[in-house]
């Protein structure tokens, strides 16, 4: 017994935990990480910059050391820039995406390997992120609807009350939906929750912590089409159909056993009655019935109250 | 005890048999439901000719309805609706007994019998492009034995067999844009003429043997003065064209070969005209009328070709075509509006100082000005003329006028149903007793005790019919009261007319119809076209002394930068209490969650620039509004350009009512692979009772609950088009989940071999669709549903205790959502016009899904039917649970169409409103009928039903009481006995 209750307990740590690893089911690509020798900067005070990888398995982002990718497939690198505003400004470069375009077989290009370097807020962004802070208003993004033209067709932009990624860093979340080379949207907040009331903080360091996702589509599950199964299982299950699953006399029968024992009871108490009434002498109104008959009461209806 | 025993067995038995049915018995049809049949806005009539009975009317309608009439009553002989892209243009009778039917642009043409309207034949009119059409049935043209009947459409005549539609030739005019305006049929020759307009400049006149097809003669000739489009035919061989300025009448004669223009300047026919001129289409010998403004002048063009005024009316009139009386007799009338009736006229042509008949009819101003007439003449007893007149009015009614009285008419506006709202009823007063109301104690017996012989089938037939109709009268479901059930409600529906019509949801009588002065045509306002009502003030407080009233939205034109127009009604009443036009347009109303303080509803209204304007425009409202200012947000669907895009208000104002707004988000659809085809919301008013769902492992599962939940259906452009035009390879449907407040894409799935037509359905947290898939050659409906995992781990007991749970906190759109979904699809064997789904009060009860099916009828499918959970052999705990076993495809239960035998034609729409009774809904469907139904998705668990015996439950425990007696005397006697022995 006390083993089992340890046991449960463990289990329910263990799930506990569990609960607290993010679980992103359309995950497809890796994060990213800022090199700013790597790409080309606009900004030059992007030394600041910081960035963090995630993954699945780690529960806290965990900064990761500078990686060099190598230059053999720069022919299908592509880059876009990320664009921010602060409140109704104007857009400005905020940040570089890098990622391969992967060209399959039947013509179909992919983004994979997304990476991202956050180029630091400077001084005047600070002030602008900090009015944003205290008027809880929005920090804007925006991204190219297609990134080997960009702008595309427009830009994909979306928003964020500033309060919400003003933590201790800045942290920031995007999931950018893609289909080939076109972005749909971008998922863009902070990745812990956000519920209003929103304190008005700012952060203690300015840096960003930025995790990036790439997401494409799913594919729709398709429709049973079991017509041969259900012909197969037909035939088998047939069998298994002989043999439901057991049950007990009482859970099967109770319906009839019950009236019955009424009956029965009945019977008895009115023998047990009988022979009482039967002592004095013979009964004279419905009484000239055979004695055999008498003996046999309870079927007897002239007997019956 | 024994007798006691047995009337319990039985009445456990009578109880166990009455178990409630999923479906209706033949003799509840019409107790809590009704329909009603309705034409549309009558297009075209055409009365029956003297050798078919002169009883009826046949009509063809903007709803594209073809009816026969009663001329009688005005009840519908028999009625078609053709598909919404089968426009009727011509429609005529041919040999006394067919219906004969263009449609299509002139390239369907049908027959049908006149007396019962089954088809006889339909033959499909080819041609290289697409023009205007006409039709002419020619009274005395015969080829070989055959009546033939002329149709122009697709830019070729076709002359076509009367008896069995088999097109007897063809002739292509070749001619690129030609546009016809008359087919003309020489009386007494063979010969065809079409005369028409070749862009807006050129006249052609075609000459065309009618026996073989053969074209005789070809002119054409430029008009001095260009074409504006409207044309009358004055002769068989003189046609008066209005120029594009609408200032100059050029009189076109085409006689022999020769095409003659003369030109006379409106300005020369009526004096002080100003403006621009219109031509009426009017068929009359030698005569044409001229519009200006609200006058309307009748031109004589006499044989030399000179133009004489004949007549001039002053009031806005509706002139009918020519109706042949006598040989070279043609009579036809005209009708006029006053201020509280109605002037028809008749006059015969040749002499106009004559009238042949004068009459006013008293109408009230509800129904407008008169926009058609159609006469037809009788014998009367005296063996003079008589006239009756079918008009149309403004409003899409449809009146028959004969001897000075309205005989019937028809409230055909709603057949064109544009958006419904409920309201209450008024409170039962005090002091107007309930028992007044109500029959008398005995009354009420009596109808028990008719009732208790039914249901022991002693009943005679006299009997029977009295059942049915107590049943119909039954409780007085048609009071204008409010009930404890919530069953007796107001539809308030606004149809195309402009004219808003309240419906009581017992009989479906009209309370009261409105024409809205705000939504008739003007002269600041062209073409207004109602948008939506919205409930504007819901009185609770005082409820007793103040009336709801509703909102209506519209439009002063079809396109999205017309100026919007606000109309305020009373509901209980109909008085239109406001209205005004806006300086601004309306592309979106967002009715708000807030009410000033005299309980009136806020509303914001987005206009074509982005601005969006609060009403009502009181500083009281704007209080109430401005802490909010920030939490208000919206979004656009631009399906042309593929764009979604999501905005906030701005805080400063740009004037006091006026906010400014700005971009948030946006989500751009590459157009080169997606094309919106569908987006769907819940509905604002959902409620839903429970926040989780227990799945049989005793596991709990959090549904994610938003309000902001958009669904969007994208198609590749390819299979944009009909079902077939491509192949599955190329075709695709993708659709989306989307958070309207940040623009995050929540879920995003993709059927390949998919498309459109897509219709979908989105309610607590899952989102029904149903699309055609092109692999399989089905139709599909797929369902997603979405739990919320950050709420997943509430279900630990220590949390809860310790409170550390978070189901308290505030859910903002700014939390990443972690979400998960679970998806299944199944086949459907109907393609579908609408789905809805069912809402109740307190959203405890099952929901069903009503579907709008190709038959145009109303199917409900259990929810259970569309869940993902569903599996081929699921497990114990899951049946126990109501889970069915996955099955490929949906089932259709022919008891569970809610319309039972009757049919919704049209079907575009399905409205439901929840009673205050839990397990009911009330369901309005609507095409060109209404159909109006209440409807329990788990059965009426909560209440006994309307039909519940009474009487027979009474009787039984007078008898169980009398029993008991009676076995009390008798075995006390007994014992008496026993013991005196």
């Amino acid at each position: 017994m006390g083993r089992k209750v340890v046991l449960l307990f463990l289990f329910t740590l263990l799930s506990v935990l569990s609960l607290f690893a993010p679980s992103l089911s359309g995950f497809q690509s890796d994060e990213l990480l800022v090199d700013d020798d790597e790409v080309g900067q606009p900004q030059s005070h992007s030394q600041q910059s910081s960035s963090v990888t995630k993954s699945d398995q780690t529960v806290t982002p965990s900064p990761t050391p500078r990686r060099k990718f190598s230059d053999s497939d720069s022919d299908s690198k592509i880059q876009f820039t990320l664009e921010h505003a602060f409140g109704d400004s104007d857009f400005s470069p905020a940040g570089t995406f890098s990622a391969r375009l992967k060209t399959s077989a039947h013509g179909g290009q992919t983004l994979t390997k997304l990476r991202f370097s956050r180029n630091a807020f400077t001084d005047a962004e600070k002030e602008s992120f900090k009015s944003l802070v205290e008027g809880d208003d929005f920090y804007k993004i925006r991204l190219p609807s297609n990134v080997l033209s960009p702008p595309g067709k427009d830009f994909v932009v979306t928003s964020v009350k500033a309060r919400c990624i003003s933590r201790e860093t800045l942290d920031e979340h995007f999931v950018i939906h893609t289909e080939g080379v076109n972005i749909l949207g971008v998922n863009y907040g902070a990745p812990a929750p956000c519920s209003y009331p929103r304190p008005a903080k700012l952060p203690s360091k300015w840096l960003f912590n930025s995790y990036t996702i790439l997401k494409n589509t799913e594919q729709a599950p398709r429709t049973p089409l079991f017509i041969q199964d259900v012909l197969k299982t037909g035939e088998e299950g047939e069998g298994e159909v002989v043999a439901p699953p057991e049950r007990s006399f009482w859970a099967k029968y109770w319906m009839y056993v019950i009236p019955l024992g009424l009956i029965v009871m009945n019977a008895v108490t009115q023998a047990m009655n009988m022979p009482e009434e039967q002592a004095p002498g013979q009964p004279g109104g419905g009484a000239p019935a055979a004695p055999g008959a008498v003996q046999r009461a309870p079927s007897s209806a002239a007997r019956r109250r | 005890m024994g007798t006691m025993l047995r009337v319990f067995l039985l009445l456990l038995s009578l109880l166990s048999i009455t178990a409630p049915a999923f479906s209706l018995y033949e003799d509840q049809v019409g107790l809590a439901d009704w329909h009603q049949k309705y034409i549309g806005k009558v297009k075209d009539a055409v009365f029956h000719t003297q050798k078919t009975g002169r009883k009826r009317v046949v009509v063809s309608t903007e709803e594209n309805v073809i009816a026969s009439l009663d001329l009688r009553h005005g009840e519908i002989f028999w009625r078609h609706v053709l598909g919404p892209n089968d426009a009727i243009d011509g429609i005529d009778i041919a040999m006394g007994k067919y219906v004969i039917t263009l449609s299509s642009e002139g390239s369907i043409l049908r027959a049908w019998n006149l007396p019962d309207g089954q088809m006889v034949w339909e033959a499909f009119l080819q041609g290289p492009h697409s023009s205007k059409s006409s039709l002419l049935v020619p009274a005395s043209l015969k080829v070989d034995k055959d009546n033939v009947i002329l149709a122009f459409g697709k830019g070729c005549l076709h002359a076509v067999s009367g008896i069995h539609g088999e097109i007897l030739w063809k002739k292509d005019l070749e001619a690129e844009s030609f546009e016809i305006q008359h087919m003309i049929q020489t009386s007494g020759s063979d010969l065809i003429h079409l005369v028409g307009f070749v862009g807006s400049s050129q006249f052609d006149s075609y000459t065309i043997d009618a026996k073989s097809g053969e074209l005789l003669k070809h002119d054409s000739a430029a008009i001095p003065g260009g074409y504006s489009g409207q044309a009358s035919l004055v002769s068989s061989s003189t046609l008066v064209v209005m120029d594009s300025a609408g200032s100059t009448v050029t009189t076109i004669s085409f006689q022999d070969g020769k095409v003659t223009f003369s030109q006379t300047p409106v300005s020369t026919l009526i004096e002080d005209f100003v403006g621009k001129a219109k031509l009426l289409a009017l068929k009359l010998e030698g005569v044409f009328a001229v519009k200006t403004g609200t006058h309307t002048t009748f031109v004589r063009v006499t044989v030399e070709g000179k133009l004489e005024v004949v007549d001039k009316i002053n009031h806005a009139t509706a002139v009918s075509d020519v109706l042949e009386i006598s040989e070279n007799r043609q009579a036809f009338a005209f009708v006029h509006r006053r201020s509280n009736g109605i002037d028809l006229t008749v006059k015969l042509g040749a002499d106009w100082n004559h009238d042949l008949l004068k009459e006013s009819i008293k109408m009230d101003q509800e129904r407008g000005s008169v926009q058609k007439v159609y006469i037809n003449n009788y014998i009367r007893t005296d063996r003079s003329h008589g006239f009756r007149a079918l008009i149309v009015m403004e409003d899409h009614s449809l009146l028959l006028v004969q001897q000075g009285a309205v005989v019937w008419s028809r409230e055909d506006a709603l057949a064109s149903v544009i958006d419904v709202k409920t309201s209450e009823l008024p409170v039962e007063k005090k002091g107007v007793s309930v028992a007044k109301v109500e029959e008398s104690l005995f009354e009420w017996l009596q109808g028990h005790v008719l009732k208790l012989k039914g249901t022991l089938m002693l009943a005679s037939p006299d009997d029977m019919a009295a059942i049915q109709s107590l049943r119909l009268k039954a409780s007085g479901k048609s009071k204008m009261t409010r009930d404890h059930n919530g069953f007796r409600k107001l539809l308030i529906v606004l149809t195309k007319a402009g004219k808003v019509f309240a419906l009581h949801t017992g009989d479906g009588r009209i309370v009261w119809s409105r024409l809205l002065n705000s939504l008739r045509q003007s002269e600041t306002c062209e073409n207004p076209t109602g948008l939506n009502l919205f409930p504007w003030h819901v009185p609770h407080h005082h409820a007793l002394d103040e009336n709801p009233s509703a909102l209506v939205v519209s439009r002063c034109g079809p396109s999205d930068d017309a100026l919007g127009l606000l109309s305020f009604v009373d509901t209980y009443t109909g008085k239109e209490l406001s209205s005004s036009s806006l300086d601004h347009s309306v592309v979106q109303v967002i009715p708000l969650p807030f009410m000033d303080s005299t309980e009136q509803r806020l509303h914001l209204l987005i206009d074509a620039s982005g601005q969006a304007h609060l009403y009502p425009k009181t500083s009281d409202a704007l209080g109430v509004f401005r802490p909010e200012l920030t939490n208000v947000y919206w979004y656009s669907v631009e399906a042309e350009t593929g764009i979604i895009k999501g905005y906030a208000l701005k805080e400063k104002a740009s004037d006091d009512y006026s906010f400014d707004t700005r971009g948030i988000w946006s989500i751009v659809f590459p157009s080169e692979s997606e094309k919106i085809i569908k987006t769907s919301t819940r509905k604002l008013n959902e409620v839903v009772h429970t926040q989780a769902k227990v799945v049989a492992d005793q596991d709990a599962m959090f549904k994610y609950i938003s309000k902001n939940l958009l669904f969007v259906a994208t198609v590749a452009p390819k299979a944009s088009g009909d079902i077939g035009s491509s192949t599955p390879e190329e075709s695709w449907l993708i659709v989306y989940l989307i958070d309207t407040i940040t623009g995050r894409i929540l879920h995003r799935m993709t059927h390949h071999g998919a498309q459109g037509p897509v219709e979908a359905v989105v309610s607590e947290n899952w989102v029904i669709y149903h699309y055609f898939n092109l692999r399989a050659h089905k139709y599909e409906m797929s369902v997603i549903e979405i739990y919320d995992q950050s709420r997943a781990d509430n279900k630990d007991v220590w949390k809860l205790i310790l409170g550390k749970h978070n189901l308290t906190s505030p859910v903002s759109s700014y939390s990443r959502p972690e979400i998960m979904t679970r998806s299944q699809s199944y086949f459907f064997t109907h393609s579908v016009k609408s789905i809805a789904v069912t809402s109740t009060a307190k959203g405890i009860t099952s929901k069903q899904l009503l579907i709008g099916t190709v038959g145009d009828q109303v199917l409900a499918l259990d929810k259970r039917f569309l869940d993902p959970r569903r599996s081929v052999n699921p497990t114990q705990a899951e049946k126990e649970e109501g889970i069915i076993p996955l099955t490929d495809s949906l089932p259709i239960i022919p008891q569970s169409y809610i319309t039972h035998a009757l049919k919704v034609e049209g079907l575009r729409g399905i409205e439901t409103v929840p009673a205050k009774l839990e397990s009911t809904t009330l369901i309005f469907a609507y095409g060109v009928d209404l159909f109006f139904t209440r409807f329990a998705p788990s059965r009426t668990y909560d209440s006994l039903t309307e039909d519940f015996s009474y009487a027979l439950l009474l009787l039984t425990i007078v008898a169980l009481v009398a029993a008991i007696f009676i076995t009390w005397i008798l075995s006390e006697k007994k014992e008496l006995r026993d013991k005196w022995r």
